[in-house]
């Protein structure tokens, strides 16, 4: 006699729950092990670099004596621009420390400001003449190893001969400190200046356009070649040997490590065709070979997704096959293209490797002023820095990471963004 | 038990209507997807300005004919039409026949309502300015009421033209599929089972629809239902594995069928 069919699988049912339930755990720990992961990267990543997003500065009353800028009272652009401003930013310097005589003393004691405050104070100056003859409040940022100094990174503690700033240096800046002449701002650096041997001096600005440059010249490469051979790949081509080589031929060059398109573009865009090296424009040719795959990717599963009852519609009623791709598939299509190209150009604005290639790696103190003049973008701006032995340098490449990070997640949220938005439902 | 091997090689011939206004001719249509061979030697005329109805179990053809009379089988990698489709008189298989302008005359109503995800203003009134049928805003504006009038829908939608087709219901949606393709002003409209996407009073709504219509335009339709085929038709076709059976007047066809399978068929035996 069997037994009864409800014993059975009430028998088994416990069974069944704690795999259920060890099941879901599993999800879950994964789950939790990646959110750790990234919490740890961005909480690394912040605790080092925000304070990068700060500067030390000094405020120095410096007058600016006519005799030094303009000693012929003529208000020349070239006179006031070659005007020796340094030597009255010393000076106001030198007021603080009478007692400072010896030369050599003199010297350390100069290496608190930056050259930063030379090129305020011309700036000042050069804005408004007027100054001239009076005494000017410049507030500006401090040599980057005494804001190293400021921001407790130096260890005081370490013997002098093992420290780049002497007992003496320390002493000064400390006095200047309590006659309330040291103040934390902004960075204004950060953001406006492009690379500078000096780390104070250093910002990301030029770097960011040189992103800015070559990304445009990727999306506006890749972008309609690659609509354009998903919408022939998909709507018109027959499906037959030929194509099926062209397709996987697409899905390997997805594959093609990036560092070989860095190689490539080294040997056919700059050694063939001769453009000029560290260009964003051959930076931007290169990363469109590498982005084209995934746009063109992305670009054929949406235009999968549009259904085929609404290309039936539209011929049905006699639209030709262009009006039809172009009236109704392409723009249902768009979203789904859309987001496939913002996560291709994310991944195109973090990439360095290919970039190392062309020599947009090298150093560049100009803002590029269009595709053609030599930069460097933002993860190779990380990358020089990263290699560069001054503590502050390291401070700035944390800022920089923060600051393409930001980019990324900004890029990719509109992607998702825009997923969400026109997803339709048939 | 009937035999459905049967073998049918043209028992009763093309079923000609001598002294009818013909719209379609065919003879001797033969359909090949790849190596399967979905239709043979197909041949029967169609009238004009009437209904008819093609019936049969699944697979048997049915759509597969009626996508050949509007070339949609074109769109099918592997599909090849032999034969002769002659719309009065023209073939429509032959080289210098344009795609566009035969889709134009001869329109086309799919299973699943497929409206475009636009405004009900820009389903209707797309079909005629692709075509360049209107000249001004005005009389666009005029096909579009027009069409929407004889499609049963004005009523309902006159006061939310703008909003989106996709948003009405099925029923609604496959009127204004229908009034989208009677826009263009075709001869012909093809309907590939209507109905079968759509619960009984919508059903019933687009059949009243397709009565009306029957005045104007030559339709054929394609149905599963057969009482829907008695309803709506004048003629009925019946097919049965690739092959055309027997076509006659759709009383005839239901009351007094000919042929040992239509006769298995309309009696419920398969399909």
């Amino acid at each position: 006699m069997p037994r009864n069919i409800t014993d059975i699988v009430r028998a088994g049912l416990k069974k069944r729950y704690r795999a259920e339930a060890r099941f879901r755990l599993y999800g879950i720990t994964a789950i939790l092990a990646a959110l750790v992961l990234l919490f740890t990267l961005f909480v690394t990543i912040v605790s080092q670099g925000a304070s990068a997003f700060v500067a030390t500065e000094l405020t120095l009353s410096v007058p600016v004596t006519a005799a030094v800028v303009d000693p012929e009272g003529t208000r020349a652009e070239a006179t006031l621009s070659g005007a020796n401003y340094r030597k009255l930013v010393l000076d106001a310097l030198d007021a603080q420390f009478p007692d400072v005589q010896d030369r050599i003393e003199r010297r350390k004691l100069h290496a608190i400001v930056s050259d930063g405050a030379t090129y305020d104070l011309r700036e000042k100056v050069m804005a408004n003449p007027a100054l001239i003859g009076t005494t000017v409040t410049l507030t500006t940022p401090v040599a980057s190893d005494f804001d190293m100094l400021a921001k407790g990174q130096v260890d005081v503690s370490q013997p002098e001969s093992l420290r780049r700033l002497n007992d003496r240096q320390i002493g000064w800046f400390n006095t200047l400190k309590e006659r309330g002449l040291v103040s934390f701002g902004l960075d204004r650096n950060l953001f406006v200046n492009a690379d500078s041997r000096q780390p104070e001096l250093a910002g990301i600005f030029g770097a960011l356009m040189g992103s800015l440059y070559t990304l445009l010249v990727t999306l506006a490469l890749s972008f309609p070649m690659g609509v354009a051979a998903a919408v022939y790949l998909e709507e018109y081509a027959p499906r037959n040997r030929l194509t099926d080589i062209i397709e996987v031929n697409i899905n390997n060059l997805a594959a093609v490590p990036s560092i070989v398109f860095g190689l490539l573009g080294l040997a056919i865009f700059l050694g063939f065709f001769g453009l000029p090296r560290s260009a964003p424009l051959v930076g931007g040719l290169v990363l469109s070979l590498m982005t084209l795959p995934t746009i063109i990717i992305a670009a054929r599963v949406a235009l999968q997704s549009v259904p085929p009852s609404i290309r039936e519609a539209a011929l049905g009623i006699g639209a030709s096959k262009m009006q039809t791709v172009l009236h109704h598939v392409l723009p249902l299509a768009l979203p789904g293209i859309m987001t496939g190209t913002i996560i291709g150009m994310a991944r195109a604005l973090g990439e360095t490797a290919p970039l190392l290639m062309i020599g947009m790696v090298a150093f560049i103190a100009d803002t590029p002023e269009g595709i053609l003049s030599p930069s460097t973008v933002l993860p190779v701006q990380i990358y020089i820095w990263a290699d560069s032995p001054e503590r502050a340098f390291l401070e700035r490449m944390s800022a920089a990471i923060i600051i393409l990070l930001t980019f990324l997640v900004i890029m990719n949220t509109a992607a998702v963004w825009l997923r969400r938005k026109f997803e339709r439902k048939w | 038990m009937i035999d459905q091997s049967f073998h049918y090689e043209g028992v009763t011939g093309h079923p000609r209507l001598p002294g009818r206004d013909i719209k379609f001719s065919i003879n001797d249509v033969n359909v090949y997807y790849g190596p399967k061979h979905a239709l043979k030697n197909v041949g029967l005329d169609i009238a004009s300005r009437e209904v008819t109805a093609f019936i049969g179990p699944s697979g048997c053809g049915k759509s597969t004919f009626l996508r050949s009379l509007n070339r949609m089988n074109d769109l099918i990698d592997g599909c090849r039409v032999e034969g002769q489709v002659l719309i009065e008189g023209e073939d429509i298989y032959a080289p210098e026949v344009d795609v566009v302008e035969l889709r134009a005359r001869v329109g086309m109503v799919f299973q699943k309502p497929n409206p475009f995800p636009k405004s009900i203003y820009e389903n209707v009134a797309y079909g005629p300015r692709i075509h360049g049928i209107a000249r001004s805003r005005d009389e666009l504006d005029g096909i579009v009421q027009s069409s929407l009038e004889r499609a049963g829908l004005w009523k309902e939608v006159r006061d939310r033209l703008d909003a989106p087709g996709t948003g009405l219901s099925g029923g609604q949606q496959q009127r204004l599929c229908i009034a989208r393709a009677i826009a263009v002003s075709p001869e012909v409209i093809l309907m590939d089972e209507p109905c079968s996407a759509l619960d009984p009073i919508a059903t019933a709504k687009v059949e009243e629809l397709i009565d009306e219509l029957s005045g104007n335009y030559t339709i054929i339709i394609v149905t599963h239902s057969m009482q829907q085929a008695a309803r709506v038709s004048q003629r009925t076709a019946f097919f049965h594995l690739g092959y055309l059976i027997e076509c006659e007047q759709t009383d005839v066809i239901f009351m007094n069928p000919q042929h040992p399978l239509t006769q298995g068929y309309i009696t419920g035996r398969f399909g």
